[in-house]
This record gives structure tokens, C-alpha cells and sequence, in this order.
């Protein structure tokens, strides 16, 4: 029952879809902060239109299970519409990485609107006083505070987005857990399904508890202390 | 005339040459002309018909019950709340009503808290530099040479590197003086500065005050401190419910009030 040994002789492949799951999951963090960050500046921004894109973006990806949202980018746009990334090996990465992003930013941005919520109303009435108008408040003296109020919870959405990303197998991209299912359906593969399991449970670990870690040290290190 | 310096001139003084503005071409009239302001809070009515004329060098003192609008008017002065009818003229010009030339020419009028509000993850340099480097578009080094010298007049340029939360109530509040300043302000307004202060820092904030008030800084200054008004001021003005009752000098509003709603708060905050 506890045969490792479908596991090493998959050692390659399996290497490789994490590989992939690096890239989709770094790719998205970085596009998903820029997103959720334009994302929360529309949302507390005086322009109603801004405000109800902002509104309308958060509600409806927050609700939506993360497969409908990666089936509607590979299945829905690229192949219906055929709205595909040139380069065609790797159209679906692409679409994995902008559905993922997309997401996601909707959980950075509510982390970052109570960011906001925890720095005080004088902040932004001094920095109009001294002449800012809304974007710069927003960019120099409002947001660099919430961030720092939330970096913690910010790691925790990361955390959520890197396990996520295995749904982008159901959408065409081959990575660490599409290269699982591969492996259980060798029709070679007989038992050991569970160390398989533990094997990739703990590739995921490798990527997400130093994310843990280094969010929770940052979190204490960058506090903005009042 | 009550105080023993005479009439403050901001032309004379031997304070730093570039803390008070320039007399603008816009003139010599009156630096703030508030007429028939009026105000809501929903159903509440917080300003209401309010008139006020500030002369350019002049110190008035808003003094009057919590609740009466004092803070109100302050922020209407520069538009940190919009008004509801009459208009504010600062330096012979109406602030626009929203937008990116509202955000620049609020920066004329200087503003000081209750509450300080410096950017708590900026130095105390940073608190005096942005403003002038992001709004005014001095350069970095011109703008921490000035910073300096008004951190060296409220005494704290040995706090420059220090984060707000490190500085004691009378220190940060003295930064907030020189964050306005560095902004090359044509009036300060002062909501209540020394409220929030432990009483043996409140004398440091107001020397610094009145030492703007004698270079000739035009000045709004919610306060009770009665010492200050007689010392600095020029002209008192009471409020309550919404309304200017009284306009008075110090010495005369202080021994000899005339109004019996003003003699009746003096009567309070006396008898402690
Ligand atoms: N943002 C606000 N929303 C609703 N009511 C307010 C607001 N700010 C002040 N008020 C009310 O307006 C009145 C005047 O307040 P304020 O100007 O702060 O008085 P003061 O500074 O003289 O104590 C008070 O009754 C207060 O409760
Ligand atoms: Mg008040």
C-alpha cells in the first residue's frame, strides 16, 4: 500500500509540473497584486462608474467557482472565440494565468479595502490639506499603509491562489496535478496512489509554507506602527 | 490694537525671510472673505449664515461650545467639506469646487489637526518634504534644505529621521506645523491644536504659534487657550449653534463680553 515507487520513477515528470505551477502561480501573484490594487482604486475612488466596475468585477469573480472562470477563458474564449495568445503551445498557459489573475485580484482587492478601513480618515484629510489630489493621496499616503495593515491576509490569498492553480489542469494546462491524474492513469500503474498523493501534497508545502512564512515576517517588519 | 507687539507687518520681521509668503498681486483686500455660508448635516444645520473677514497678517481666534461648527468652518475654508450656499474667498479667489486645481490651490490654505495626522510610515523629513516635492515639484534637495530650517524653527530638526509614532503629542504637533508651513501656505488654520496634548507640551506648540503670528502668518485658530488668544491674536470670534454670535477683540471678549450666550461659556470654562 505504501509503495513509493510510482512516485520516483515519476520523480521527472512530476518535477515538471510543478515547474509549471511555479511559473503559472508567480506569474499570477505579480498580476493579481497590480489587478487587486486597480481593482481597490476603483473601488474607493469618487468616479461612480469606477466605483461600480470595481463593485460589479469583485462581486461576480468572488462568486464564481474558479473552474467556471479558467473553463469560460480556455474553452469560452479561445477555443469559441478563438481569442488565442499567438504562440499556440502555450495560448493556454496564458489564458491560465490572466483567468487565475483575474480571480484572485478579486480576493486582493477586499484585503486591500480593509487595509484601507484600518487607516485613520486624518491621513487622507492631511495629505489633500498639504495639496494632494485623490490618486496621489491614494498611491503616496493611503495605500502604502493598507498594504502594510494587510500583508498577513495578503499571504493567505497567495497561499489559496498557488493550491488553485491545479484547477487550470481542468482548462488544458499541464501542471502538478494534471501530471498526478496522468500518472494514475497509466494503465502500468496499479497501487501506491496514496503515497503519490503525499508526495505532491508536499511539493505543495515546499511552495506554500515559506509563503506562509515570509508573509507572517514581513507582516511584523513592515507594520506601520501609530 | 491690544497686543504690545503692534500691528504684526509681515513685510518686516526678522523671522526666516521665505516662511511668509509674498504679498500676492491678487492685493491687499482682505486674505479671507467668508459670506452667507451655509452648511448641513443632513437635517442638522451646523453653518449657518456665517460671515468672517481676515486681513492679511491678522490672528483670529475661534472660541465657543463643542459642537457649535468651529471645526466645520475650518474644513470649509479649505473645501475638506463643500458647502451648501455663500461663498469662501481666500486671497481674493474662490476655491473651485472639485479636482486637480481645487487640490493645488487647497494647498495655500495650511492646515493644522487636532489630531496631527502625519503620515504615520514617513519620517518626519518625509512628512515636511512630500508636499512640496509632489505638489509644488521641488526638487528633493531644495525641498529637505527648507524642511531643515522649519524643523530647526519648531525645534525638533534632531527628530528629522524619526517616525511619527516615536515623537512625544507636542513634538509631532510641532512637525505638523512645519508640514503646512513647508507648503508656503497663505493662512494656517488650527483646529483645536493643543487639545489632544498632555498639558506640559501645549506652552511648546503654542510658542511656535505665536512665533508665526508675530512673522505675520494670517491665522485661524480654534482654541481655548485664552493666554494665547490675548497674546497673539487680534480678533475673537465666538460660535455657537451654527452661528457667530460675538466678534470682539480678546482683551475686550475676555473682561467684557458682550453677549450673554458668550459670558455664559466664559463662565464655564473659568471656573476650572
Ligand atoms: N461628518 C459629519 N457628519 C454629520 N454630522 C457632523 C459631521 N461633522 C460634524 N457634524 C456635526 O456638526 C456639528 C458641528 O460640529 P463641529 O464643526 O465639529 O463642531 P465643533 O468643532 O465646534 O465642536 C455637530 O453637531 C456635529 O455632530
Ligand atoms: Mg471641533
Amino acid at each position: 500500500m505504501f509503495d513509493f515507487r510510482p512516485f520516483f520513477d515519476n520523480f521527472d515528470q512530476i518535477l515538471e509540473g510543478f515547474w509549471a505551477t511555479v511559473r503559472l502561480s508567480a506569474l499570477a501573484a505579480v498580476l493579481s497584486m497590480i489587478f487587486g490594487t486597480v481593482l481597490v482604486s476603483c473601488r474607493v475612488s469618487p468616479i461612480p462608474v469606477l466605483r461600480a466596475f470595481g463593485t460589479g468585477y469583485v462581486n461576480v469573480l468572488r462568486n464564481t467557482p474558479l473552474t467556471l472562470v479558467l473553463l469560460m477563458c480556455s474553452l469560452g474564449l479561445n477555443d469559441e472565440l478563438a481569442l488565442k495568445f499567438s504562440g499556440s503551445n502555450s495560448t493556454y498557459y496564458w489564458w491560465a494565468v490572466l483567468g487565475l489573475s483575474g480571480y484572485t485580484a478579486a480576493f486582493v482587492c477586499e484585503a486591500l479595502r480593509s487595509g484601507i478601513n484600518t487607516v485613520p480618515l486624518g491621513q487622507a484629510e492631511a495629505a489633500r490639506s498639504i495639496g494632494l489630489g485623490f490618486t496621489q493621496s491614494l498611491r503616496i499616503v493611503i495605500l502604502p499603509q493598507a498594504f502594510r495593515a494587510v500583508i498577513a491576509p495578503l499571504g493567505s490569498v497567495l497561499i489559496a491562489m498557488i493550491k488553485n492553480s491545479t484547477v487550470a489542469s481542468a482548462a488544458g494546462y499541464a501542471e502538478s496535478a494534471s501530471v498526478m491524474k496522468d500518472i494514475l492513469d497509466q494503465p502500468s500503474f496499479t497501487s501506491g496512489a496514496i503515497p503519490l498523493f503525499i508526495g505532491i501534497a508536499a511539493g505543495f508545502m515546499i511552495l506554500t509554507l515559506p509563503t506562509g512564512f515570509f508573509f507572517g515576517w514581513l507582516h511584523k517588519r513592515m507594520a506601520v506602527v501609530r | 490694537m491690544t497686543g504690545s507687539e503692534g500691528a504684526p507687518d509681515p513685510t518686516a520681521g526678522d523671522g526666516p525671510d521665505d516662511l511668509v509668503p509674498e504679498r500676492s498681486a491678487a492685493g491687499s483686500g482682505p486674505l479671507v472673505v467668508v459670506e452667507h455660508v451655509d452648511k448641513h448635516f443632513g437635517e442638522l444645520h451646523v453653518l449657518k449664515d456665517i460671515n468672517l473677514t481676515v486681513n492679511r497678517g491678522e490672528v483670529v481666534v475661534v472660541i465657543g461650545p463643542s459642537g457649535g461648527g468651529k471645526s466645520t468652518l475650518c474644513r470649509s475654508i479649505n473645501r475638506l467639506e463643500p458647502i451648501d450656499g455663500g461663498s469662501i474667498l481666500v486671497d481674493g479667489k474662490e476655491l473651485p469646487q472639485e479636482g486637480k486645481e481645487l487640490a493645488r490651490l487647497r494647498a495655500d490654505v495650511g492646515m493644522v489637526f487636532q489630531s496631527f495626522n502625519l503620515f504615520a510610515h514617513k519620517t518626519i523629513l518625509e512628512n515636511v518634504t512630500l508636499g512640496p516635492i509632489k505638489v509644488r515639484k521641488r526638487s528633493k534637495q531644495e525641498a529637505e534644505k527648507h524642511a531643515m530650517e522649519l524643523l530647526d524653527r519648531v525645534g525638533i530638526a534632531n527628530q528629522a529621521q524619526k517616525y511619527p509614532a516615536q515623537l512625544s503629542g507636542g513634538q509631532q504637533q510641532r512637525a505638523a506645523i512645519a508640514r503646512s508651513l513647508a507648503m508656503k501656505p497663505k493662512v494656517m488654520l488650527f483646529d483645536e491644536p493643543t487639545s489632544a496634548l498632555d498639558p506640559e507640551m501645549v506652552n511648546e506648540v503654542l510658542d511656535v504659534m505665536t512665533g508665526l503670528a508675530r512673522d505675520g502668518m494670517t491665522m485661524i485658530v480654534v482654541t481655548h487657550e485664552m493666554g494665547f488668544a490675548r497674546r497673539a491674536a487680534q480678533k475673537v470670534v465666538f460660535m455657537a449653534d451654527g452661528q457667530i454670535v460675538e466678534e470682539n477683540t480678546p482683551d475686550e471678549f475676555f473682561t467684557n463680553a458682550r453677549t450673554e450666550r458668550a459670558k455664559d461659556f466664559l463662565s464655564k470654562i473659568l471656573t476650572h
